[in-house]
């Protein structure tokens, strides 16, 4: 009991929400895990691996929401575009995967994927080479929308791009992307994406096994970067990027070339991003054009806004919230869906401007006194 | 004198009503007569030269000419349907109490058809319209014939009608240019050919240009001609191409005024725009359902509903939402998102997910055809000039109006004319539903381009976005000019990339404008550092 305090007080010391969110988050999983593989199906105790899958697809939309946050509520850059920095990572996981097929698929082709062989393609385009390579696959997941955001970033902070129009930009940037996506001749399987995937590393993606791993990896990626993000946001260049989020003029008259932080936060955060497609895809089984559409990218705003921005586990609370709401109300009433999550956006701006968990911290603040009154060894 | 002047009235009457009676004679005798016969009644028919004998043949000709079993009585069924409403022959009106039980069709055979079809030519060739005879010459350009000749010779002497003159011109020289037994006759007439637009002449000299056998200078001067002809093509094909890019951009216009305005009085962007466009397109659909025998006219009472209707949710909007939210653009955006949402999805549950049709009226169907290779249609040059109507109704609310004195006044500095005691507060719910009323207006011409869905709004948002961003905030001028630009470089880029990677290409070209001049083609002036 005694270390339990221990442990509580120390996840409310000052900024180090990390130990308990990372005891809470392997710990989960490990539950989760050990219910699917040990526990017998027959037993009421054991978690279906629809439930797991699920689950990783939530945890790769916390790291998504994270990547969020890390640039919003840190340093109030809005992005509304970062749903094409996880389509492209997922897109070159989607890429590795696609090749692994061989001659599984449809017309057999060793070499071209189906989409290729329909289109009477003959030879593979120059960007699909080495793509069968797991380390080189897993080196586009970072560097392409790593690159993309470095650009980007580069010529937006440098021309002084700020608020809502940086906003704007970032939203016509994914929905350009999508349009290009959607061609077939962009070579990426157009409309229908890429798809019918059958393993990776030479396991079995339909197995429970290797669902098990995907999940697990999730947790583990996502509990790395919230360490690592809290150690950059705590550092000397966390400080500074909180003050550029204050008041950008004033960090930028004391002598500091602000651009430069944030591009570097920017790109960081597509990097997260990235990663939380890549590990989407196999989970899913399936990328397209769809995860372009400036919807996605504002949707996974509001998981930040609802959970609570500048905190990190505020984004991954609202991620996990919102999606498991999104689970139950489109299978109950598929219509109401955007009623809620329109409903959502509003309320959330209009009377939790620090979302879920800032709305904790006031009533925390509110019944403190009280409390300590009652119950002071509490 | 008096006298003579009297006589002669009278004869002149007797006469036509004579020729009258003869001709509705043979008209009766017309449901009574063996195929055999017919052709000959026919001919007598012709040669009295009756305005109606246009529709009768060409009724005959197509098949759908009836008689009343009661008092036979010639009708001519619709064209389209070859069925209800029949039009009496002699009288041209529609003869209501018809059905296809008390009606017989006048048979013809193939003999009568060709007779028919000759008949129907000399007949167009010689009709008091000018403008049929046009079309009736530009017909035979594909079937030029030593008699045909004859005949357009003789009535190219007579013919006063400009253009109708012109017409028969290009098909004499046609005939020249391709049967002259002189080479220099012929490569006269293929150099006059070179001013016609006619497919019929193009494709006649393309093929004296690779004419083998004829003569050396024939085909030099046809591939000349050819290539003249193929210039001006190209030409109206681009003034085809600006006229849908400007097409394009009064909607973007439409679209983008109310964003820009918004933008520029209050530092907002509202992302249920798209939804105000929306509202006012299933607004006409609305006005269409309820006046259904109206249609001609619901669009004058569709434009005044879309505009109140998108109008006051705008206020609504603002005075719900957005107010509660002032010094905070990023969370307005967010929360005028979720308005959007949720409009849409109120649509989709009341008016079905699927798309309507909003009918369009007569005067907005049909197009303007200004020669052979360019024609605009109506419903776009309509909304093109709609677009500028608006524009100039906005500048002179802008320039000329209290309320616009006083929206300039706040989108220049807020605190100061809060200090002068202007009301900002009612300013800005009066902006927001100006803004979102122009879109409402603008929905009601998109409903005539385009189906009407819940996603229609969706569909140009970002565009008119980018057009806001392009053209500068909070100024009309730069948004008629980047409305405008981008539409024409859209439809530019189309045929060469492709609609897609058009679309594309112009954002990727305003991201880096943007880059280059961060406030916009027309920046509004301040010394804010921010």
């Amino acid at each position: 009991m005694n270390a339990v305090m221990h442990f509580l007080s120390l996840g409310r010391a000052p900024g180090s929400k990390t130990l308990p969110f990372v005891a809470i988050l392997f710990g989960v999983t490990l539950l989760a895990s050990l219910g699917n593989l040990l526990i017998p199906e027959t037993s009421a105790l054991h978690v279906s691996t629809y439930t797991i899958t699920l689950l990783g697809k939530y945890l790769s939309y916390a790291l998504l929401a994270l990547s969020v946050d890390v640039i919003w509520g840190y340093c109030g850059i809005l992005s509304l575009g970062h749903g094409a920095f996880f389509a492209l990572g997922g897109y070159a996981m989607g890429m590795y995967l696609m090749r692994q097929i061989g001659d599984r698929g449809v017309y057999g082709n060793p070499i071209l994927p189906d989409f290729m062989v329909f289109l009477n393609w003959d030879e593979l385009p120059w960007f699909w080479l080495g793509m069968d390579q797991f380390w080189f696959a897993m080196l586009m997941v970072v560097f392409v929308p790593g690159l993309l955001a470095f650009v980007f970033g580069w010529l937006a902070f440098h021309s002084r791009v700020t608020g809502v129009y940086l906003s704007i930009i970032t939203q016509a940037l994914t929905y350009a992307l999508m349009l290009a996506f959607f061609r077939n001749e962009m070579g990426f399987g157009g409309n229908n994406g890429l798809t019918d995937f059958k393993d990776l590393l030479g396991f079995d993606l339909q197995s429970d096994t290797t669902r098990v791993a995907l999940f697990a990896i999730t947790a583990v990626i996502l509990g790395g970067v919230y360490v690592l993000s809290q150690a950059i946001l705590k550092s000397r260049f966390g400080k500074v990027v909180e003050a550029i989020r204050d008041g950008e003029n004033r960090v930028r008259f004391l002598g500091y070339r602000t651009e430069r932080y944030k591009v570097g936060l920017f790109v960081y955060s597509a990097v997260i991003a990235g990663i939380a497609g890549a590990l989407y895809v196999p989970q899913v089984g399936i990328i397209n054009p769809g995860e372009f559409a400036p919807l996605k990218s504002i949707e996974l705003v509001v998981w930040v806004a609802v959970g609570g921005r500048g905190t990190l586990y505020g984004a991954v609370v609202g991620a996990l919230l919102v999606n498991y709401a999104k689970t139950r109300f489109t299978a109950i009433l598929p219509d109401g869906w955007l009623f809620i999550l329109g409903g959502l956006f509003v309320l959330v701006t209009l009377f939790l401007p620090k979302g879920l968990v800032g709305l904790v911290g006031q009533l925390r603040s509110r019944f403190k006194p009280s409390k300590t009154t009652e119950e002071p060894a509490a | 004198m008096k006298r003579l002047c009297l006589w002669a009235t009278l004869w002149l009457l007797t006469s036509t009503a004579l020729a009258e009676s003869l001709f509705e004679q043979r008209l009766g005798e017309l449901t009574e007569a063996s195929l055999a016969e017919t052709q000959s009644l026919l001919e007598a028919l012709e040669a009295e030269g009756d305005p109606r004998l246009l529709p009768l043949f060409d009724a005959l000709f197509n098949g759908n000419l009836y008689y009343r079993d009661a008092d036979q009585t010639l009708v001519a069924a619709d064209p389209n349907t070859g069925d209800a409403p029949y039009i009496g022959i002699l009288s041209g009106e529609v003869i209501a109490s018809l059905n296809e039980d008390n009606v017989t069709k006048v048979r013809v055979n193939n003999r009568l058809r060709r007779y028919l079809n000759d008949a129907l030519a000399r007949l167009k060739l010689t009709a008091p319209d000018p403008a049929i005879r046009e079309a009736a010459v530009n017909e035979l350009l594909t079937q030029l014939n030593a008699d045909t000749i004859a005949q357009l010779d003789v009535l190219r002497a007579d013919e006063q009608n400009a253009k109708v003159q012109q017409a028969l011109d290009t098909a004499l020289n046609l005939y020249t240019a391709q049967s002259s037994d002189q080479v220099g006759a012929r490569v006269q007439a293929i150099g006059e050919l070179s001013s016609s637009l006619q497919n019929a002449v193009r494709n006649a000299l393309a093929r004296l240009a690779e004419d083998e056998d004829a003569p050396e200078a024939v085909q030099n001067a046809a591939a000349e001609s050819l290539n003249s002809i193929e210039q001006k093509f190209t030409f109206y094909g681009y003034v085809d191409q600006l006229f849908f890019g400007l097409s394009l951009g009064s909607v973007l216009l439409l679209a983008a005024f109310g964003l820009a305005i918004t933008f520029g009085v209050m530092g907002v962007i509202n992302m249920a725009h798209g939804e105000m466009l929306m509202l006012g397109a299933y607004t006409t659909f609305v006005v269409q359902q309820l006046m259904p025998n109206a249609i001609n006219q619901s669009i004058w009472v569709a434009i005044p509903m879309a505009f109140l209707v998108a109008g006051s949710v705008g206020v609504l909007i603002e005075r719900c939402v957005i107010r509660f939210l002032h010094g905070r653009p990023l969370e307005t955006l967010l929360a005028t998102f979720g308005i959007s949402l949720i409009l849409q999805q109120l649509v989709r549950t009341i008016f079905s997910p699927l798309n309507r049709r909003v009918v369009a009226p007569d005067w907005l169907s049909g197009s303007w055809q200004i020669n052979p290779a360019l024609s605009l249609t109506f419903n776009r040059l309509y909304i093109l000039i709609f677009a500028l109507i608006v524009f100039a109704l906005l500048v002179l609310i802008m320039k000329k109006t209290a309320l616009g004195l006083q929206v300039r006044a706040v989108s220049q500095n807020r605190a100061m004319a809060k200090a002068m005691g202007i009301k900002t507060d009612w300013v800005d719910a009066l902006t927001f539903g100006l803004g979102s009323g122009i879109a409402g207006v603008g929905g009601v011409a998109l409903s005539q381009l385009t189906n009407v869905g819940p996603n229609l709004g969706q569909s140009y948002i970002i565009d008119s976005f980018m057009v806001v961003v392009f053209g500068g905030v909070g100024n009309l001028y730069g948004t008629l000019v980047a409305a405008f630009s981008l539409g024409v470089a859209n439809k530019f880029l189309e045929p060469i990339t492709g609609t897609v990677l058009a679309t594309t290409l112009v954002l990727v070209f305003i991201i880096l404008f943007i880059q280059k001049r961060p406030k916009g083609l027309f920046p509004q002036r301040g010394r804010a550092a921010e």
